[in-house]
């Protein structure tokens, strides 16, 4: 019993300790911002990586979620005979939640869990150390580049799987099933507002990227510098992710749309 | 060095895509383009009963959307709904004796304001308010003046 | 011999890891020109003495001069001044895997430098050709064979002109021929580029070849210091068993534990 209360009070500090060292991490990150903004190509390399790789996942994944979508929506409006709010339906669940929401989680599990593996790696191979000891700051070369890019990519990413669903939503509601196509955009526009819901799934999709770049480049950044090591802080970057995604999904809700 | 042109290439294409899908939800999903707020002007319209109208409902003058509801209030001591609507301000030339109804788009649809002009020669002009309105039907009360109706009938006959 | 103050003076280090004590009380000094060897068996925390050395680490106790400055009340700024004078070659190479061997020469020039790419082009290559691999210059580090790895590393390591490089065991895991290039070429720059080297090695022939100093490092303590010549006689049992490596000596074959009959008959719960 005393035991378990030993191990349990370990945990806790444990965690406190790790929660101090990512939040430092975090401040050291942020420091290096101007010195990247100078220098684009460190940026261009990142956004290369991290954003146009994850390209063609989300687009792909977008036009999917938007279909199934249109047809699921269909069928459920189509008993009210209230069809022509299709659009409203797939706009507004992808802009206010999909959209944000399972790109974050595509993008945790494409580049985030990508990053931790880089990152891990260069440490196991000495080469974070090995950039110390050249002069060089590996926080500011290499994980500020990475954190910055993956901010301004996620919501890019976002914006392009709601759009794409938007039209695949279209493509089997429109195009496939006859809804009417002047009341599926009609009815959407009049319904969606430019701030309420576009701007604030917007928002949405920066704080998941922030979050996700911070646990995925922090993971990186403290594994053990082990084969083991690595792959398990990669699985922890991606659980941990999914969670604060969800999470933050529900308390950035709660505050943006709802009067709880 | 080749490589990195593709890849600045790509770079550029990435960003340029999610800009464009950013404008694409802001024009095309949402409607930014409709009604923005510097050229319109306000009137406002007193209903016995707001019924369903919600801020952003749409304001249509013979089924032309030409503004939307910014803000409804209670008028504390005639007990009114003070409703608030922006007016594209291309659409200037309503008389003053414009009368405001609330309808319903079909069945279960949402409500709007709908303007009936006038044939004064008067025109609405900022900060105008509406004084003929119609208040929205409420359908539980339609429903109940129907039952009561009909119940004084049988009551009638009976006597 | 005593004319110049040393390059690295290290006072009274103790450095510990949880319970256990890496260095205890040690103290040595480093000349500059000179290629001092520091060694020991595997565990004794010799690379660990390197990036005490480097700054990377904090002592516990007892103070690190590198060329007079006390490294570990430097402020992080100085420190990275510091260390542009400082060439370390790490035991993997710890060359950067998403560049070629010349983008990884290239990389501290571009960092440190405001030099335009012709120069830096030229720069790369002299000092490609001092490690012989100029050749190899469009290769990717995941395509170099150990022993040429390392030498990439060496030729990042000088590309700025370091006054002192410290070597991290550059000779464990190559082959006969690799091992005697590596050897060569470090004998080599320490004269041609006057360079200060720190050779950390358990590989006893080779740095014993080349060192003009040999410190013997065992359980936290400096057991033996000299010239190599000095070190082959010396009257201790211990180091005389590191540098022949006999088996058999004051280091026992067996990691300590309790008594073998006893922990056999012992329950099967005692694992």
């Amino acid at each position: 019993m005393i035991e378990l209360l030993t191990q349990l009070g370990e945990k806790t500090r444990d965690s406190f300790t790790k929660l101090g060292r990512s939040s430092f991490f975090l401040m050291q990150i942020m420091a290096g911002t101007m010195d990247v903004l100078r220098r684009p190509a460190l940026l261009s390399k990142q956004l290369y990586s991290v954003g146009v790789l994850s390209f063609f996942l989300i687009s792909i994944s977008g036009l999917f979620v938007g279909m199934v979508l249109g047809l699921q929506g269909y069928y459920i409006l189509s008993n009210f005979g209230a069809d022509e709010a299709l659009g409203v339906m797939v706009a507004t669940s992808l802009v206010r939640e999909l959209g944000p929401v399972v790109g974050a989680l595509l993008f945790a599990g494409r580049a985030g869990s990508a990053l931790t593996a880089e990152i891990g790696l260069m440490k196991a191979t000495e080469q974070l150390s090995g950039m110390e000891m050249m002069a060089i700051d590996p926080i500011k070369r290499i994980i500020t580049p990475r954190f910055l890019a993956g901010i301004i990519s996620l919501p890019l990413l976002t914006a392009l799987f709601s759009s794409i669903g938007v039209l695949g939503g279209h493509l089997v509601g429109v195009e496939m099933l006859g809804v009417d196509e002047g009341s599926y955009w009609s009815q959407m526009q009049a319904a969606l507002d430019v701030y309420d819901d576009i701007l604030n799934g917007i928002i949405k999709s920066f704080v998941f990227g922030f979050v996700i770049l911070w646990i995925a480049l922090f993971e990186g950044y403290d594994a053990i510098p082990t084969s083991e090591g690595v792959s398990r802080a990669t699985t922890r970057t991606v659980v941990n992710s999914a969670f604060a995604i969800l999470g933050l999904d529900f308390i950035l809700t709660a505050l943006m749309f709802g009067d709880i | 060095m080749g490589n990195t042109v593709k890849q600045d290439t790509l770079v550029g294409l990435f960003v340029a895509i999610g800009i464009g899908a950013l404008f694409f939800m802001a024009m095309k999903i949402s409607n930014i383009s409709g009604i923005s707020d510097h050229e319109s002007y306000t009137i406002s319209a007193a209903f016995e009963n707001s019924g369903g109208l919600k801020v952003k409902s749409p304001v249509v003058v013979g089924g032309v959307r030409v503004g939307r509801v910014v803000a409804i209030s209670l008028d504390q001591k005639k007990f009114q709904s003070i409703v608030k609507m922006k007016i594209d301000a291309q659409y200037n030339q309503f008389p003053e004796d414009t009368s405001a109804s609330i309808f319903t788009a079909g069945l279960l649809g949402e409500q709007y304001v709908s303007l009936e002009p006038g044939g004064m020669d008067d025109l609405l002009s900022d900060n105008s308010i509406i004084e003929i309105t119609q208040s929205a039907l409420v359908l539980e009360e339609i429903i109940g003046q129907f039952l009561f109706k009909d119940k004084n009938t049988e009551t009638t006959k009976k006597e | 011999m005593a004319i110049d103050p040393p390059i690295v003076s290290i006072k009274n280090l103790t450095f510990s890891r949880g319970n256990r004590k890496i260095f205890d009380d040690i103290s040595l000094d480093i000349h500059r020109g000179k290629i001092t060897a520091i060694m020991g068996p595997s565990g004794t925390g010799k690379t660990t003495l390197l990036k005490i050395i480097g700054g990377q680490l904090r002592p516990d106790k007892g103070s690190v001069s590198v060329n007079g400055q006390n490294v570990h009340q430097l402020s992080l700024k100085n420190l990275y001044q510091l260390r542009k004078n400082m060439g370390m070659l790490f035991q993997s190479g710890a060359l950067l895997t998403d560049m070629d061997v010349y983008n990884n020469v290239a990389f501290p020039l571009r960092e440190h430098t405001q030099l335009n790419e012709s120069m830096i082009r030229s720069l790369v290559l002299m000092k490609l050709e001092a490690v012989g691999l100029r050749g190899a210059r469009h290769l990717m580090s995941s395509e170099l064979s150990g022993g040429m790895a390392r030498r990439v590393a060496l030729a990042r390591a000088i590309a700025l002109d370091p006054l002192m490089i410290m070597y991290d065991e550059p000779f464990t895991g190559q082959d006969p021929i690799s091992m005697a290039t590596l050897v060569q070429l470090i004998k080599t720059l320490n004269v041609t580029l006057k360079l200060t080297s720190i050779i950390v090695s358990h590989d006893v022939k080779e740095t014993a070849a080349i060192a003009d100093y040999i410190y013997v490092l065992s359980q936290g303590k400096v057991v033996g210091h000299g010239s190599p010549e000095m070190i082959e006689q010396s009257g201790s049992d211990w180091v005389q068993q590191f540098m022949n490596g006999n088996a058999n000596g004051p280091v026992h074959f067996h990691f300590p534990a309790n008594d073998y009959a006893d922990d056999l008959f012992a329950s099967e719960d005692t694992i």
